[in-house]
């Protein structure tokens, strides 16, 4: 009765070019931006290269990875306000028990603060999937009970880490100027989020994210992806306490106070939409290290690091903003 | 009922109720193999529904479904479709912000295979587009070419002709014919009665969430399916509503010649996204209705008509004014209002039907101080009365049902007040009897002197509700008719692009 | 076939009870209210030997309650359109410490570059969340990260506080005995807020903005006025809560509002205003801020540490939103 039109309807979208571009563009700008900071930043400091790499990696790695745990929740959909003062609990616990530890056996014990971590996050997710509360809702009570937490394991600053721990954050990988402390972000982002990335767990996790209906309907599993995304948060988190632990040697109740906010900024600089199931954990990385490289030129330049707080707070509103013009711009 | 074979698919008593609301009550379904079936009812009849406890998007509460002779309980849509049930759901299932092939990668499917099915219906996608930059209905044929690749034994297709321009639908109907040829089962859901008795075998009918009846749509027609569908003492009082909306006709083609002064919209040479140069004037006490095919423009034109959209060129006037409306307001202060196609687009769910429908009054900070209470409540009173609104359940419009809270989009603007009436698709998924009340208010609204633009995804609908007829494609208008000379086969011609009559407007 | 005819209407009218209770979770909230004044009652004469309700108590419980209302007025409002203020603990401090540092040049002046402050960080979030778009979450944490940078700035330099009379009296001073002066004009604004909502053409748009956006907007509604006229009242409120506090304590500090900030958004969500905009009301969040303060009261007679408190009030948040999410899960 009726037949296939015999026309061939085809649909044709953007060139390729302009469709990588808009894919990759971000997170190639943020690492333009890195660049193009470097110069200054040394035109101001007195110290020679390696060491400054070298202060600014270790400056940079534990917000590297808390803006790599708040990515993988944002790209999943979510967003976590607790991952700050979960970083904490970490930072004192393991401050608290690694003082008289040999340096295998506080490795063997970051495993487990990992594994905690991971936990942790993942009860959080599991609450949420499950009261299907608001992340936002959820994790911002989760940031009190954990600062909760954290000032229950340590009321004041204290503890310590063995030397050969802290080394792993201070170091130098080997006898080259690559700073262990970039090394390992590096290492973490190889072993937990490249295997997962392109395969279905990591498609899933960017599926959840961008729709969760049209995720159900293609035979995800919403509520597994969404707490698995919150479990590698966590490992990404723990690894931030232990950072925090490595670089600072002591343990801070107070320590991670910061990391939720510029964590978020980190997130949004780095490219990852906040609507969730866009972006990549590269661009954030190099994110975190712009954040960074801004805090050290303002100290360098002798400006009141109160101000500090204020340049932050513009800088990042103004990301913001600029994302947001330029992403309804070509999302029409 | 003795049927020779066993069926493929056979449904018994399924039901399924959300905390105190009843979606199904007890639906039985049969589908034989090697039959196109279809599953007609109203709004809120529980199709959706039972597609869904079908292909385990939820879990019935009561019921047994068998599949083959066997009774299977479906788990997830992905294990239903393994074991031979495809469901193509109203909503694509594909993932905005993966490409193409990344969706593939997500189901497991076999990008090759898609790529043929797609080949076979004369379609071409790049694999490597985003989903969120294709239009809805390439999307909708690409779930159907996935569904395909898993030669199910039932293929689901759960409104997708909804969102269809007719061409495509023409090869969705021609997949449906080549499953029977191929001894597979299509269970095709529309609201479109003529495509059930152009290809389905059988008709299944629910209302209230039970069966109602099944027969065979080519033989009963149109007619029986609306009796059935409506319960008889319904379907009387409905075909009373045609009749008056039908008598309502030539009172108002029996007006005056149209003057210039008549003009409350004038729309001159506009361009704005696919619309390439339109121009009309739509007058007092007229319904003008635009026949195009999916994305010929109309979408735009009513959207830059409605302040959402800037013109590129091209000159409005309402009144004899110039209009340039930047945004909502601009349009809502000179009474050129909208009914958007999608009426979540358009209400307050969490608010009650009197904030819903006064909202528009309060739109401007002048109007933020205290509400007259008193007057508001009878202008909202009086359109809820004219509108016949069910207020049941007004204490949040979410809770009321489909067809009552696309009153409540319509109320709004007669509460507030109009000059142009803009009607973008007003019954899309709405039952048959709102429907017809929708008609019959429309054609009241007219009557009374308002001037009204309409679209509809029916042409059925034209005849029934317009006084002139712009038939729309690419972008221009191709053609104008008299409501009443406006039959289905002339505007479906027209919309095509392939007649350019003499009477086309310049 | 079917059930009988009684349990039917029984169930109806259960069905019932349940619709009124969620749609006005006020009566459920003062219940708990009142459970808790009672437990606190009896720990209180288990502790101390002496009842906790009395004129004097509940008249401090008001004292205490009065500028965590005021800043959860100006929350309620933001969360009412879909939004949260996570400034408004700094919005308040700097109130403060900008009436403190005008207040010697006179009290009117005081308090007027109080609220003035109190306006501008308003406004600044309400441009960058209504006309820029930026998420509200982000909005507010970079204006509080300003803010506070700004702050430890000037409040380091020296310069002479004062805090003006009458915002001492109206901070701290009680009326005959027990009438607190700030829950004077909390009531005042209360019902302000209360009535405003309901009745006039702003609190209508507010909630519409809240509830659908998209829609809001087809009506005709400009959304960014809306939004920054929220924004701007909120920081006004929370100006208002400042100045309260900074008259309670006569000595602005940098952490003078900080426990605010966690407190304003609880008693928001206890009160039963939805976090996704556009369902809620005020008079839930005052209640809400009754029982938080009422819970306090407890926690001190318990003897709790912090780490306590901020675990109780962070279980508190989740779980009561758990629980309105399941008794108006959509139907």
């Amino acid at each position: 009765m009726t037949t296939v039109p015999a026309d061939v309807v085809e649909f044709r979208g953007a060139a390729p070019w302009r469709r990588a571009l808009r894919l990759h563009g971000w997170t190639i700008a943020v690492w333009l931006v890195l660049l193009a900071m470097v110069p200054y930043w040394r035109s101001l400091s007195q110290q020679d290269f390696k060491f400054d790499v070298q202060a600014l990696a270790i400056d940079a790695m534990p917000l590297c990875f808390a803006a790599m745990a708040q990515a993988v929740v944002v790209i999943s959909g979510g967003i976590d306000l607790s991952i700050g003062s979960l970083m904490a609990v970490i930072n004192v616990l393991s401050a608290r028990e690694m003082v008289d530890m040999s340096f295998r056996q506080a490795l063997a014990f970051s495993l487990l603060l990992i594994l905690l971590a991971a936990l942790a996050s993942g009860f959080t997710g599991l609450i949420i999937t499950l009261t299907r509360i608001p992340d936002i809702v959820v994790t911002l009570g989760m940031l009190f009970v954990w600062q909760g937490v954290a000032l229950w394991i340590m009321e004041i600053p204290g503890g310590g880490v063995p030397l050969d721990f802290s080394n792993l954050a201070l170091g130098n990988v080997g006898s080259t100027s690559i700073p262990n402390a970039a090394a390992v972000v590096l290492v973490a982002w190889l072993v937990l989020w490249l295997p997962i990335r392109w395969l279905r767990p990591g498609l899933a996790i960017y599926a959840v994210g961008s729709s969760r209906n049209s995720a159900y309907l293609s035979g995800i599993g919403v509520t597994r992806t969404r707490v698995g995304a919150y479990l590698l948060a966590g490992c990404f988190t723990g690894l931030g306490g232990l950072a925090l632990s490595a670089s600072s040697g002591i343990g801070d109740p107070n320590s991670g106070t910061t990391y939720t906010l510029n964590s978020v900024a980190a997130v949004v600089l780095g490219g990852v939409s906040l609507l969730g199931g866009v972006g990549g954990l590269i661009g954030v990385i190099a994110a975190a290290y712009v954040l960074t490289m801004s805090k050290i030129v303002l100290l360098l330049r002798g400006t009141d690091p109160n101000y500090a707080n204020v340049y932050q707070g513009v800088l990042i509103i103004l990301v913001v903003v600029v994302g947001g013009l330029l992403t309804r711009k070509t999302r029409t | 009922m003795s049927d020779e074979a066993a069926p493929l698919l056979e449904a018994r008593g399924v039901a399924k109720h959300y905390g105190p609301v009843v979606a199904l009550r007890s639906a039985d379904l049969s589908i034989a193999a090697g039959e196109v079936h279809a599953l007609l009812g109203a709004n809120g009849a529980g199709k959706s529904t039972l597609v869904k406890c079908l292909t385990g998007v939820i879990r019935p509460d009561a019921g047994t479904v068998s599949l083959g002779g066997r009774p299977t309980r479906a788990r997830s849509p992905m294990h239903s479709a393994r074991r031979g049930l495809s469901p193509v759901f109203q909503d694509p299932a594909l993932v905005p912000d993966l490409t193409v092939a990344q969706n593939l990668r997500l189901t497991g499917s076999s990008i090759d295979k898609v790529r043929s099915q797609l080949a076979a219906m004369n379609l071409k996608v790049g694999f490597g587009e985003l989903v969120g930059d294709l239009p809805l209905p390439i999307l909708r044929m690409l779930d159907l070419a996935r569904a395909l690749t898993y030669d199910p034994q039932l293929l689901i297709l759960d409104e997708i002709t909804a969102a269809l321009p007719s061409d495509l639908a023409a090869r969705v109907f021609d997949v449906m014919e080549q499953r029977r040829d191929a001894g597979r089962s299509v269970l095709f859901i529309t609201h479109r009665l003529a495509e059930v008795i152009a290809s389905c075998d059988r008709a299944t009918i629910l209302r209230d969430g039970r069966h109602v009846g099944t027969m065979v749509p080519r033989e009963g027609g149109e007619a029986q399916i609306v009796e059935i569908m409506l319960g008889p003492e319904a379907a009387h009082a409905e075909a009373k509503a045609s009749e008056r909306a039908e008598a309502e006709l030539p009172a108002a083609e029996g007006q005056a010649p149209a003057t210039k002064a008549d003009d409350v919209l004038e729309v001159e040479d506009i361009h704005v996204g696919a619309v390439q140069g339109i121009s009309f004037a739509l007058r007092r006490g007229e319904v003008l209705g635009l026949a195009a095919l999916e994305g010929q423009g109309q979408d735009e034109l009513f959207e830059a008509l409605a302040g959402q959209r800037k013109l590129e060129s091209g000159e409005l006037r309402v009144a004899g004014k110039a209009f340039r409306p930047r945004h909502p307001y601009d349009a809502v202060r000179r009474k050129v209002v909208l009914v958007p196609p999608d009426r979540l687009l358009a209400l307050l769910p969490q608010r009650s039907v009197r904030e819903n429908v006064a909202a528009p009054r309060y739109n401007s900070p002048l109007r933020w101080g205290p509400i007259n209470m008193r007057e508001e409540g009878r202008s909202v009173r009086r359109a809820v009365d004219a509108l016949g609104i069910d207020m049941r359940a007004s204490r949040q419009v979410r809770r009321l049902s489909g067809g009552n809270q696309q009153k409540v989009t319509i109320a709004r603007w007669l509460a507030f007040g109009f000059a142009a009436l803009l009607c973008n698709d007003p019954t899309r998924g709405i039952d048959v009897g709102t429907k017809r009340q929708v008609y019959a208010l429309i054609r009241e609204l007219a009557t009374d002197g308002g001037a009204i633009l309409f679209f509809s995804s029916e042409l059925a609908e034209f005849p029934l509700v317009c006084d002139r007829v712009l038939a729309i494609y690419g972008g221009r208008v191709t053609a104008e008719f008299a409501g009443a000379a406006a039959d289905e086969a002339t505007l479906l011609r027209a919309m095509h692009g392939l007649e350019l009559d003499e009477e086309a407007v310049a | 076939m079917t059930a009988a005819p009684e349990t039917l209407e029984r169930e109806n009218r259960l069905q019932a009870l349940q619709r009124f209770l969620v749609d006005n979770p006020v009566v459920v909230l003062v219940g708990v209210l009142v459970l808790l004044f009672v437990l606190t009652d009896l720990v209180n004469r288990h502790e101390a030997g002496e009842p906790f309700v009395t004129w004097n108590q509940l008249s401090t419980t008001f004292l205490v309650a009065a500028p965590l209302g005021m800043i959860a007025a100006g929350q309620t409002l933001v969360m009412l359109t879909g939004g949260v203020d996570l400034s408004v603990a700094l919005t308040a401090t700097a109130a403060a410490f900008a009436t403190a540092w005008q207040g010697g040049n006179g009290t009117a002046q005081g308090i007027v570059a109080g609220l003035a402050v109190g306006l501008g960080i308003g406004l600044v979030n309400g441009i960058g969340v209504g006309v820029f778009r930026v998420n509200p979450l982000i909005m507010t944490l970079g204006t509080s990260s300003v803010t506070f940078g700004l702050l430890s700035i000037y409040a380091g330099r020296a310069f002479e506080k004062v805090v003006p009379n009458l915002v001492e009296t109206l901070g701290s001073d009680r009326f005959f005995d027990y009438l607190p002066a700030n829950l004077i004009l909390w009531a005042v604004l209360a019902a302000i807020l209360i009535l405003g909502l309901r009745y006039t053409g702003y609190g209508r748009m507010l909630y519409a903005v809240g509830d659908n956006a998209v829609a809001a907007r087809l009506a005709g509604v400009r959304v960014w006025q809306v939004l920054v006229v929220a924004y701007a009242l909120c920081g006004l409120f929370s100006a208002f809560g400042g100045l309260l506090l900074v008259g309670f304590t006569n000595n602005p500090d940098l952490g003078l509002a900080t426990p605010y900030l966690l407190q304003s958004v609880a008693a928001v969500v206890i009160g039963g205003t939805s976090i996704f905009g556009g369902w809620g009301s005020y008079s839930g969040t005052i209640v809400g801020v009754l029982i938080l303060t009422v819970l306090g009261s407890l926690l001190t007679l318990l003897d709790a540490m912090e780490w306590q408190r901020q675990v109780i009030y962070g279980s508190i948040i989740i779980v009561l939103t758990a629980i309105y999410a399941r008794v108006s899960a959509p139907e």
